[in-house]
């Protein structure tokens, strides 16, 4: 056994004070399992210990909210006795020292955070961040990383049969030394049948089932809860292996085990592994558990008990059972051929013991463990940004529009995501009816009438420029990407990707983004159920674009999609919001500014968030009443991006838009203010009916027509050329950047 | 008329085979656990698509040994109907039932995509609810769906009207754009794309009920 010295107590990344606070708790000095087991549990990562305080500012309750944060997903109700659960989380730490693995057991984590509850997981998303693909120094690293990233997770979602149904990948060089992998899924259940992370029942078996605990993994969570370095290369160990056809057999042992009605309570095996799920069981249900690890299975022998209780092994799960009926737990677990074993029992006294072969080798009362980490009230001053209020000299004078605009179809945030999305199965389940590539993905429930939409979104640039305002555009965003398909949003889950909060200009980037989210999703209705924070995502003191991500869901009926296509030509195309109005300043976050000018400067987007509502209740209208052929929501890019990409259809059609405004061309063609939706009608009537009672402008701007896009202002083409032209340059980005 | 879809450990599809023959196609339709040689009844046999086993060592190997690929076997030989999709396919070959071997797509990624088919023939109990040369959308699913034969199977694949349908832009590399084969007795068929992903109008094409549709009526002729 180790001494503690001050050196041992640093090397968990807790601070002198925190270990008072650890031997006030016990009343002695610690074992050093003990200090094992306090340093993961007051990690960063599972203790919130910097976030948490701030957190409470954000709304979490609504009429359809089952379940907010502080279980293993949140849960909405979506009527007719179902519910789902849904959650994101970050897997950005790992991704980068082992991208495949990193990526890939980030999906499982999430997943059988789903399953845990007692949801079968029918749909996954990812938002996914790297450094520039071309860029001199870091491309060839960047290259590896995303390539991995996405192989990593098509690995893990195509074989465990889970949909990857949507999502996002923007690149940046700050991301370029901390790539961020956020893995949202959602779930679907009776709402009869949820299950709890509570252990209950004093006398109650604690069994372990899965996977067995090998050494991977090992401070996971501590490694997720600090910088990386010129060593953090050698983490790789701490990267754990996932096996999808592993979680697969434990995702229907489970709901199969589920129904047997035996089964008390049951957590998964995540960060932190034995150690967080046994602790937090016992806390959230008052009682203490009591196990001895001469029974868990273990991959090889010798393993020492700080070394068991901090594996993050994958694919393993606890579970408390009623007394007696242990073997009908069993008998399903061997049915699929997995491990089930009692390891422990649950006490009445609050104590995480943990023996080993009968020897107390830690006793530790499970609610301050688990619950009281200390919370930091980190000071924070303005945030942190490195870019310019005025925008370069010349920013909107007169170019080849034509070209400017092919030139913000290839750049890599906005080009065809297919290289990646075509490597995931996002039809498994047979339930999706929109996939990638769309606003939002809708996903049908077979039980009930009713599908979901689902959403990522995030912007690091605006959020870089003000963390306040950008994270209210995204959740405008991420709301109007489920308005322009019809589905009414809901409820949300976010993560939050920050670099270190112990600086307090990051600090003031976590709490200015928060505050705005908070302000926003209470705007909108849009509670956060669950989700994430990863702080410390900086390497070598650069941070990531401060970078909260939020994945939005929405109810809707189940019905064939309105795409974003433009389907037939002779329609009449109308800009549901208008044409919005900019300045140079609000121009410095646009893809234009960033793929044409190579420049960032000024704030975000101006967000009206009432006139932003009232757009999207018409949409949503016009849309669920069948009168729209083509919806598609205004984001990056701007007007003249969404237009090239209704036009990308199996049909080839386009249009012809006549506009009428002011506006520089620059910003006429590439402004990204918010609250505009794009679609073509035949019935241009009805739409301005419904505008209008919105209050919400919506302007016939043009004729759909085969074959070309061309865009006119004031009777002079801004940019003219074929369909098909523009869309092989779009369709081809992505490729070019990893290739050359 | 009974389907039963077999479910190995890590088949992913089953359910989905399931609700295209029971809910869209409107038969009776079961469950058939792999450890066990009891086909429950069932009057044509689905091996759907997924990762048996986790696909460990060869895709389809272990599978092939499973307690009820016994009975499959045994099935096809009595001239049983059996469509193997995707995974099952390759489980088909790795089982001989079927010639040849799925290997890496040429791409060396896992391929997510509504590809068109030619239907090559309709003298099978596959596909005699189509006409020959009728282009199908249907999607594809997998990592490993490059077919490969040498080439004098692939000649008598040809020459026996076995090949059943073609790539029409062959996604994955698979030899004379194969995307799926018959059995010499034509009661065993094995394809790549997933039918059961194109039988729902609400899923974007219902073009794979028609394979189904052939299955039943066939199983009808054949109680006449």
């Amino acid at each position: 056994m180790s001494a503690i010295t001050p050196e041992v107590i640093e090397a968990h990344q807790l601070t002198p004070e925190e270990y008072q606070k650890i031997v006030s708790i016990l009343g002695r000095e610690p074992t050093y399992t003990e200090l094992g087991i306090f340093s993961v549990m007051w990690s960063e990562h599972c203790s919130y210990k910097s976030s948490r305080l701030h957190l409470r500012k954000l709304p979490t309750r609504s009429r359809l909210v089952v379940q907010g944060p502080g279980e293993n997903a949140g849960i909405i109700d979506i009527g007719d006795g179902y519910a789902i659960a849904f959650k994101i989380e970050s897997h950005n730490h790992p991704s980068f020292i082992e991208p495949f693995q990193g990526a890939a057991t980030g999906v499982g984590g999430i997943l059988r955070d789903i399953f845990t509850m007692g949801a079968r997981p029918i749909a996954v998303m990812d938002a996914l961040r790297f450094g520039p693909l071309d860029d001199p120094e870091t491309g060839a690293r960047n290259r590896r990383i995303l390539t991995g990233v996405v192989a990593g997770i098509a690995h893990y979602g195509n074989c465990f049969g889970v949909p990857t149904v949507g999502g996002e990948c923007v690149f940046e060089k700050s991301y370029s030394g901390n790539p961020l992998v956020n893995v949202f899924a959602l779930g679907v259940f009776k709402k009869s049948e949820i299950f709890y992370a509570r252990a209950s029942g004093v006398g109650n078996p604690v069994i372990y089932v899965g996977a067995k605990t090998g050494k991977d993994g090992i401070h996971g969570a501590s490694m997720a809860s600090a910088e990386f370095t010129e060593e953090s290369k050698q983490k790789r160990p701490n990267v754990q292996v996932g096996d999808p056809f592993m979680e697969k057999l434990l995702l229907e042992a489970c709901l199969e085990a589920m129904q047997t009605g035996a089964i008390v309570g049951i957590q998964d095996m995540g960060a932190a592994g034995l150690t967080c799920s046994t602790c937090e069981m016992g806390s959230r249900g008052n009682v203490g558990i009591e196990i001895d690890l001469q029974y868990v299975p273990q991959r090889e022998s010798g393993m020492t008990p700080y070394e068991i209780m901090l594996s993050e092994s994958q694919e393993r799960m606890l579970l408390v059972a009623e007394k007696g009926r242990e073997q009908e737990v069993f008998g399903v677990f061997r049915k699929w051929g997995l491990d089930a074993v009692t390891i422990g029992v649950v006490t009445g006294d609050g104590m995480l013991r943990v023996k080993d072969h009968g020897a107390v080798v830690a006793e530790i009362p499970n609610r301050p463990l688990a619950d009281e980490a200390p919370l930091y009230n980190r000071p924070y001053t303005r945030p942190y940004r490195t870019a310019p209020m005025d925008p370069p000299a010349g920013w909107d004078a007169a170019r080849d529009w034509t070209e400017a605009l092919k030139t913000v179809l290839a750049s890599g945030d906005v080009c065809s995501k297919r290289w990646i999305w075509e490597q995931y199965d996002y039809q498994v389940r047979t339930n999706t009816l929109e996939g990638p590539g769309g606003d939002a993905a809708i996903v049908r429930i077979k039980e009930t009438g009713a599908s979901i939409a689902m959403a990522l979104d995030g912007n690091g640039r605006y959020c870089h420029l003000d963390p306040r305002e950008g994270t209210k555009l995204m959740v405008a965003e991420c709301c109007r990407n489920l308005s322009a398909v019809g589905a009414l949003p809901v409820a949300a889950t976010n993560n939050l990707n920050f670099g270190n909060p112990e600086r307090p200009e990051i600090m003031a980037q976590i709490v200015e983004a928060i505050e705005g989210m908070a302000e926003a999703c209470a705007f909108f209705e849009t509670p956060i159920t669950g989700g994430n924070v990863s702080l410390y995502n900086e390497t070598l003191g650069e941070p990531v674009y401060p970078s909260p991500v939020l994945g939005i869901v929405g109810l809707m009926k189940t019905q064939a999609p309105v795409g974003i296509h433009f389907r037939n030509p002779g329609r009449t195309v109308m800009l549901i919001g208008g044409l919005g109005s900019t300045d140079s300043l609000r121009m410095g976050g646009t893809q234009f500014a960033k793929a044409v000018l190579k420049a960032e400067w000024g704030l975000p987007p101006a967000l009206d968030m009432e006139y932003e509502k009232r757009a999207q209740a018409a949409v949503r209208e016009i849309v669920s009443a069948g009168w729209a052929e083509s919806s598609h929501d205004l984001s990056d890019g701007g007007l003249a991006v969404a237009l090239a990409e209704s036009s990308f259809g199996p049909g080839g059609i386009g249009a012809r838009i006549e506009l009428e405004s002011d506006l520089s061309p620059a910003a006429l063609l590439f402004h990204e203010g918010p609250s505009r939706v794009l679609i073509s009608t035949a019935e241009p009537e009805r739409v301005e009916e419904i505008a209008r009672r919105h209050g919400v402008e919506a302007p016939r701007i043009g004729v759909t027509e085969a074959n070309r896009l061309s865009i006119a202002c004031g009777g002079a083409f801004l940019a003219n050329a074929s369909a098909a032209d523009l869309r092989a340059v779009w369709e081809n980005g992505l490729e070019k950047l990893l290739h050359g | 008329m009974k389907f039963g879809v077999v479910v190995f450990p890590g088949s992913n599809c089953d359910h989905d085979a399931w609700y295209a023959v029971s809910r869209n196609l409107g038969r009776e339709a079961v469950m058939i656990w792999h450890d066990s040689e009891d086909l429950c009844g069932a009057d044509a046999i689905i091996l759907p698509g997924g990762f048996s086993y986790g696909d460990y060592l060869r895709c389809g190997a272990i599978a092939k040994f499973s307690p009820v690929m016994r009975a499959v076997k045994r099935f096809a030989r009595d001239g049983g109907l059996v469509i193997g999709i995707c995974n099952g396919f390759q489980i088909l070959v790795e089982s001989g039932l079927l010639p040849g071997a799925l290997i890496r797509n040429k791409n060396l990624r896992f391929i997510c995509r509504t590809v068109e088919l030619e239907t090559c023939t309709a003298d099978s109990p596959f596909t005699s609810m189509g006409r020959k040369g009728q282009i199908l959308r249907i999607p594809i699913a997998h990592g490993e769906g490059c077919y490969v034969a040498d080439e004098r199977t692939l000649d008598e694949l040809e020459a026996e009207d076995r090949v059943v349908f073609r790539y029409v832009d062959n996604p994955n590399g698979s030899l004379r754009d194969i995307a799926g084969i018959l059995s010499q007795e034509r009661n065993v068929m094995g394809m790549m794309p997933h039918p059961e992903r194109a039988s729902d109008p609400l899923m974007g094409s219902c073009d794979g009920l028609v394979i189904f549709q052939s299955m039943a009526a066939a199983f009808a002729a054949s109680k006449k």
